[in-house]
């Protein structure tokens, strides 16, 4: 440890002790061998079950059409939407770990980001489930698509609906590229590990036979900072684009300019939430306490904290607004919002946002594991009533009190959002049994010995001087 | 050190084809060390593999840079323009629709899906363009025949040369290989 007061900048120690490169490997492939433990095969049936609800609830959708679902006059949009901004929302704190902060040399993200970036692939196929199914007619989804057809239909590119469409599936298939071009040094990990015929040829075929080449190095670094860079924007933009859902409209509640900046703060939040909350239970079951350190959750809370206090200016920007612009339906919108039929959630949004995040300004509480996992599971829940709140409070009351009226959701509407954490913890289970959830390649490049110049070769060659 | 020339001549004799010969090291720094050794040697067709990207061995080993840059601008622009033609040709002439008056060709609304097609394209040139590069896949490598390469992936460093160098020599190469403190030197041979 004398070692580092010898650099000019202290830096924490990202990873504890001092495991050599082979017990890094060992210990983060340790879970993908063996049988599965037990918690994980419980898990795992009820996943499987609620994955298998929500099998039902979507045949049972798509066999009687969205009638099933709450969404009626004057609310035409419910839990479908609400559950496709929560979800594609919570995916874009994947995106910020490994793009953003690897842009800004935050090394600290190095044992998360594997992790996180799951989440945002999972996340993203839960959240496309609901437009996917809104359509009412899935079968006829492709008319969405730009492709020439017998009917010489062609989509409307005017409408933010269809931007959605291709921010929603660029998303998508640039966060699984961004995922598999990281995996690729560990998949040849996994290959060069494993012993048994079937999981060295599946592992081998998707390592793509790399073999860790200086030369392939050069040009994958350089694929990782093109990616990194290219998502950064693009995780801004899928956010702005979900909010020009509403922005673009003309209605009262959701035709503002805040959106775009405002549901980007909130998607980073809701999902940091969710990485912690996962992150917390994975660290303590599988034991990484040497990877994922006090330090990563502290820093993760005071991005709670700074995200939290982001959307709660926004919350209190929007009533100033609303009252500045002197629009008497726009006034309207927000004090209904707040003191009308559907307060409970807009206070349930208020306090679990706005109020609870306040507690991370003390280093105590940020740094207690406990309260972190509680108030990170808060976060989701108020996450989910903003949602709930822009959408239904927006439209249940508009210009005229004859289109007034109470959205309440059908048990088709909770079985297909709790489904869709069947569908999420399957494949995140899955992922957790058969992948490095760790990026073994990078966390063994942020350690000291594997600088070839840091300070400890050094004192290890004059050592070697003195005893010759 | 008569061995390994031997060892060659050998097994040249039994059909086998000579790929090149590589070493083990323990740790980056030797490692590095070796590469510059190598390439102040004359080596211009050898190689290193470590369990992840070292600090310098682009210099150590005098690699030019990568070009993948080029591939992807070029790419991104042919997905912008792609993708806003589309927009145009879908909206004013395949199909022209007039919403809420709004003109046929309204720029401002195909930004958005001007700017996801080109991330899209972009993403998918960086990653096609870098294996590419790379010349992956390639599942059979005479590197994969040496007996501890695979340990390569995750706690060795490997320093690699091919036959074709014309300073490939069973001894010399063999020799510097061990002055610069490699271990488990083998001869590659090339998969069959």
């Amino acid at each position: 440890m004398s070692q580092d007061t010898s650099d000019s900048v202290a830096l924490p120690r990202l990873v504890s002790g001092n495991p050599s490169f082979s017990d890094i490997a060992r210990d983060v492939t340790a879970p993908t061998s063996g049988t599965p433990p037990s918690w994980w095969v419980i898990a795992f049936v009820a996943a499987m079950s609620l994955l298998m609800l929500y099998g039902v609830s979507v045949v049972w959708l798509v066999w009687e059409g969205v009638g099933v679902w709450g969404v009626s006059h004057p609310v035409a949009w419910g839990y479908g939407i609400i559950n496709l901004v929560w979800w594609v929302g919570i995916g874009h704190a994947g995106t910020l770990i490994s793009a953003v902060l690897f842009l800004c040399r935050q090394r600290w993200r190095t044992s998360i980001n594997r992790f996180a970036e799951a989440m945002t692939l999972f996340a993203v196929v839960c959240a496309l489930q609901f437009p996917a199914l809104h359509t009412g007619r899935p079968w006829v989804d492709y008319f969405m698509i730009p492709v020439p057809n017998q009917m010489l239909l062609w989509p409307n590119f005017r409408s933010p609906l269809l931007w959605d469409l291709f921010a929603f599936n660029t998303y998508l298939l640039v966060s699984l590229l961004f995922w598999y071009v990281g995996l690729v040094p560990d998949l040849a990990v996994m290959r060069d590990r494993a012993k048994k015929g079937i999981s060295k040829i599946l592992y081998g075929v998707f390592a793509l036979g790399w073999r860790g080449s200086a030369r392939h190095w050069i040009n994958y670094e350089r694929a990782y900072l093109i990616l990194a860079g290219i998502a950064t924007p693009l995780v801004l933009s899928v956010h702005s684009v979900v909010s020009f859902d509403f922005a673009v409209s003309q209605l009262p509640g959701w035709h503002t300019t805040i959106f775009p900046p405002y549901f980007v703060a909130g998607a980073i939040f809701s999902g940091f939430a969710l990485v912690v909350t996962l992150l917390i239970i994975a660290r303590e079951v599988y034991g990484f306490k040497q990877f994922v350190t006090l330090y990563h959750i502290d820093t993760m809370n005071k991005f709670l904290l700074a995200t939290g206090c982001m959307v709660g200016y926004a919350y209190s920007i929007e009533f100033f607004m609303a009252w500045y612009s002197g629009n008497e339906f726009e006034r309207f919108a927000f004090v209904n919002r707040a003191f009308g039929p559907y307060a409970w959630a807009y206070w349930i949004m208020f306090c679990c946002n706005v109020f609870v995040p306040q507690l991370f300004w003390i280093k105590k509480l940020r740094r207690n594991i406990a309260v972190a996992f509680v108030i990170s599971i808060l976060i989701n829940i108020g996450m989910w009533f903003e949602r709930f709140v822009i959408i239904v409070t927006s439209l249940h009351r508009d210009f005229l009190p004859a289109n007034w009226g109470y959205y309440i959701p059908t048990w088709v509407d909770i079985t297909m959002y709790l489904g869709t954490f069947g569908l999420f913890f399957t494949m995140f289970l899955t992922f957790l049994r058969f992948l490095p959830m760790i990026a073994i390649s990078e966390i063994m490049g942020i350690m000291d010995k594997a600088n070839p110049h840091h300070a400890s070769y050094k004192t290890d060659e004059n050592a070697t001087k003195q005893n010759v | 050190m008569e061995d390994s020339k031997e060892q060659i001549e050998e097994s040249r004799a039994e059909g086998k084809i000579v790929a090149g010969m590589a070493a083990s090291f323990e740790n980056p720094k030797e490692l590095l060390g070796a590469a510059s050794a190598f390439r102040k040697a004359g080596y211009q067709n050898f190689d290193t593999h470590s369990p992840f990207p070292i600090h310098g061995m682009d210099k150590a080993m005098d690699i030019h840079d990568s070009r993948l840059g080029w591939i992807v601008i070029t790419c991104a622009i042919l997905g912008g323009l792609g993708g806003y033609a589309l927009q145009v040709w879908a909206a004013a002439a395949a199909y022209p629709l007039l919403i809420s008056g709004k003109p046929y060709i309204s720029t401002e609304a195909f930004v958005p899906i001007t700017f996801e097609l080109i991330i899209l394209s972009s993403a998918f040139s960086v990653v096609i363009g870098m294996f590419m590069l790379n010349g992956l896949p390639k599942f059979s490598h005479s590197l994969f025949t040496h007996t501890s390469f695979y340990r390569a992936s995750y706690d060795r460093f490997f320093l690699s040369v091919a036959a074709e160098d014309p300073q490939f020599d069973a001894i010399k190469t063999k020799s510097l290989m061990k002055a610069m403190g490699g271990e488990a030197i083998e001869i590659l041979y090339d998969q069959p």
